[in-house]
């Protein structure tokens, strides 16, 4: 019924939606999400913000999917908005004006993934150090801690610190 | 590995984009504040910049990352039950309630029932878990404000807790008791006794907790009126728990979306007026008394039965049946080398752990582990709009401001 | 500030990390006997610095409590400000922002100082081989007494802080049968 209404109004924007264990998500075009946002808020009554984040498909053209998930406290139901980014410098529009708590977990994602927010009052790391570089959680980041040596490896041409570790 | 260069954290007014900007350059008599990492009341790690104005602070930017340690990226990298493990560590003042939360998502992804008696035992750790974080917040909150006796009197409750959680599993804090489909252990002979016990001895302590200081009028004078937040805007900034409850907003996981069985009790969610520090306080003290509440509810209707699911490809088979069928050998073979997979989706679970709703993000590719896992933080959320209320209090409120808050840093960094 | 280096491997403590006054007169009768007393005295009040991280810092925080009680063993309060402090434990996982402010922290304590690696991830990293932890601090700072556990227990950090007594009174830390 949601997904009819957003269909209707917004036709071609909302590409798809699923209902996967009971969750609601549609995906929109990147051009429209604010308006579909600012629709759900407005409209529809979502004015919980839960929180955004996005995952990486290496594998695929565009290579991010860009996630937030808003809650109507009223009503008692979710939905979750989906968009794309693709490389090689990936862009979603950012949310805050429409839900204001976005801010952080926009700010987030762009530290670990390395998604731009257009709009976005305040794009800065958050954990990582301010002058890091690279985004941690994207899959070709090596997340590289030290390697461990068991007995049984040979320990020539391996640095004093591996042999320690 | 050789040495490896730390570029070092700059503390001043840093680089390139500079929150206090160009459009609302501070007068020169402002002085800027550095509340650092390491601050006794800064709860963990946290490093608030504040601009202050003689006594009173005009500006703040919370710093969090101090204690990031890349939690999401150790779930792709573990199987799902690998996973439990480091759920733990993240909300550490309450850690059942991340095993729960946790589980529950790999649950609603394969589709699997949680028996009654499993579900029980998760309700009282997590209630349990719910006292003890709540204790320890008022101890060191209290503590903040110069209670100090305060924070023996709850680590004399704290203790009980973590007694309980060692009888159960072995473990004080980190006790990595769920699994997918259950819980990891029946209770042991004589568990719930030592939990009557605790039941029968914590109404007085609470009581004793409030005598000292409901009505004092130091605490009073901290704390009410102190960082206000109304309905609408604890809605618009995105808190959650105990903040968004003192704001009068009536919204608890454990009544609007109930997990777990807990649409079986009947227990009350408190709310608050005023929405400041010390109708989080109360709200927070109430809630401990719900959840003895819930747990007397729980023992007087404790259901038999099993701990665990006993579908085969997603928990272990019980060790008695290992000598006898084949099938099992197979089944306990495949789960611990290689773990169980799981539909390709994506699901949201959430629970309510003592900070608010703790959530869950789980995208599968059918592999065995988790193709992303994001962590929702309640502390995250209650943590932003920090920079909102400490404008225009004095720096002795910002201390109180950031104790009502309850956030924890392993929540907000993960 | 510069930049920091993490240094492999762990650095010499006590007597190994060079001369100081009392070791310079020499090991004669008079020096050996105030050796012993002043040794007494800095290992009978030890002050933490309060330098809680993580999870061990709630256990650290479960030492002072009133169950296991640390001001037993002269620990009786733990100072704020590293100025006065004369015990850094470390109880915690330390990410790669915080490593700079805790080798500063570690400055900015005076001569006579000690570090207690408290839980697997200040000893090792625990189970946090990634990105974003450093991976032990000895790497940071010099490392008295490594105490292992996830989260250890209140017990276990007693028997730290009491290893550590004897190590400052120059005594063996494993008592031995007559």
């Amino acid at each position: 019924m949601l997904v009819e209404s957003l269909g209707n109004r917004f036709k071609q924007a909302v590409r798809e939606s699923s209902d996967f264990r009971g969750d609601l998500s549609i995906v929109v075009d990147p051009s429209a999400v604010v308006e579909v946002a600012r629709y759900l808020r407005d409209e529809e009554g979502f004015d919980y913000f839960l929180y955004a984040t996005a995952v990486d498909w290496p594998a695929r053209d565009p290579r991010f999917t860009v996630v937030w998930e808003v809650r109507s406290l009223a009503n008692k139901t979710r939905i979750r908005i989906k968009t794309t980014a693709a490389m090689p410098d990936p862009h979603a529009p950012s949310l805050t004006e429409v839900w204001p708590a976005a801010n952080w977990h926009e700010r987030e994602t762009w530290d670990l993934f390395g998604i731009k927010f257009d709009g976005h009052p305040d794009l800065r790391r958050l954990l990582m150090p301010q002058t890091w570089e690279g985004h941690p959680l994207r899959k070709d980041y090596v997340s590289f801690g030290e390697p461990v040596i068991f007995s049984d490896q040979k320990l020539e041409g391996l640095e004093p610190d591996a042999i320690r570790g | 590995m050789a040495e490896t260069r730390i570029a070092q954290e700059p503390f001043g007014p840093g680089p390139a984009q500079e929150p206090f900007g160009p459009e609302n350059e501070p007068p020169t008599d402002w002085i800027e504040l550095n509340m650092g990492p390491q601050h006794p009341s800064t709860h963990g790690v946290l490093r608030v910049r504040l601009k202050l104005d003689g006594e009173v602070v005009r500006d703040a930017d919370p710093d969090v990352g101090y204690l990031h340690t890349g939690f999401e990226k150790s779930f792709e990298e573990k199987t799902y039950t690998q996973g439990i493990t480091f759920s733990d560590r993240m909300d550490y003042l309450a850690p059942p309630i991340n095993n729960v939360g946790f589980v529950m998502s790999v649950e609603k992804l394969i589709g699997v029932e949680v028996p009654p008696r499993a579900q029980a035992i998760r309700v009282m750790m997590m209630e349990l878990a719910r006292i003890a974080s709540h204790e320890l917040w008022l101890g060191t909150a209290g503590l903040d404000l110069g209670v100090y006796s305060g924070f023996f009197y709850a680590w004399r409750d704290r203790e009980l807790v973590l007694d309980l959680n060692e009888l159960y599993s072995g473990v004080r804090m980190m006790t990595s008791f769920t699994r997918v489909g259950g819980v990891a252990w029946d209770l042991p002979d004589g568990w719930i006794d030592q939990l009557q016990r605790f039941i029968d001895v914590m109404p007085a302590r609470i009581d004793d907790f409030e005598a000292m200081l409901t009505d004092n009028p130091i605490w009073h004078q901290r704390l009410q009126g102190i960082g206000a937040l109304s309905a609408e805007d604890a809605i618009r900034t995105g808190v959650t728990g105990p903040m968004l409850r003192a704001s009068g907003v009536d919204y608890d996981v454990r009544k609007a979306f109930p997990y777990c069985g807990y649409e079986q009790y009947d227990f009350q969610v408190p709310l608050g007026t005023n929405g400041d520090c010390f109708d989080r306080y109360r709200v927070r003290v109430q809630e401990m008394r719900e959840s003895l509440k819930i747990l007397q509810q729980v023992v007087d209707t404790l259901p038999s039965g099993p701990w665990i699911t006993d579908d085969r490809k997603v928990a272990l088979p019980p060790r008695s049946e290992l000598s006898k069928s084949m099938e099992s050998v197979i089944h306990h073979f495949r789960l611990v080398s290689e773990g169980f997979k799981g539909p390709v989706g994506d699901v949201y679970a959430f629970v309510e752990s003592p900070r608010g709703e703790l959530g869950f993000y789980l995208v599968s590719d059918g592999t065995n582990k988790p193709y992303r896992m994001k962590v929702r933080p309640p502390s995250l959320c209650n943590l932003q709009p920090l920079k909102k209320l400490v404008q225009g209090v004095l720096l002795a409120d910002v201390i109180a401001i950031m104790g009502s808050m309850d956030f924890i840093l392993g929540d907000v960094d993960r | 500030m510069g930049e920091l280096t993490l240094r492999p491997g762990p650095m010499p403590t006590g007597r190994a990390a060079g001369p100081t006054p009392l070791n310079a007169l020499g090991d004669n009768l008079l020096t050996t006997t105030l050796d012993k007393v002043i040794n007494w005295g800095r290992s009978s009040a030890i002050w933490p610095a309060l330098f809680g991280l993580a999870c061990c810092a709630i256990e650290m925080m479960g030492t002072v409590g009133p169950r296991h009680d640390l001001s037993r063993f002269g620990s009786e309060l733990f100072r704020a400000s590293p100025r006065q402090a004369d015990l850094m434990i470390v109880s915690g996982r330390v990410s790669i922002k915080m490593a700079p402010v805790l080798r500063q922290i570690y400055d900015q304590m005076p001569e006579p100082k000690w570090v207690i690696a408290m839980g697997a991830c200040a000893s090792s990293a625990g189970m946090f081989n990634n990105y974003a932890i450093v991976q032990s601090v000895d790497k940071i700072v010099p490392v008295d007494i490594y105490l292992p556990g996830c989260p250890p227990r209140p017990e276990a950090l007693i028997d730290a802080v009491v290893k550590l007594q004897r190590k400052i009174r120059g005594e063996p830390l494993v008592k031995r049968p007559a």
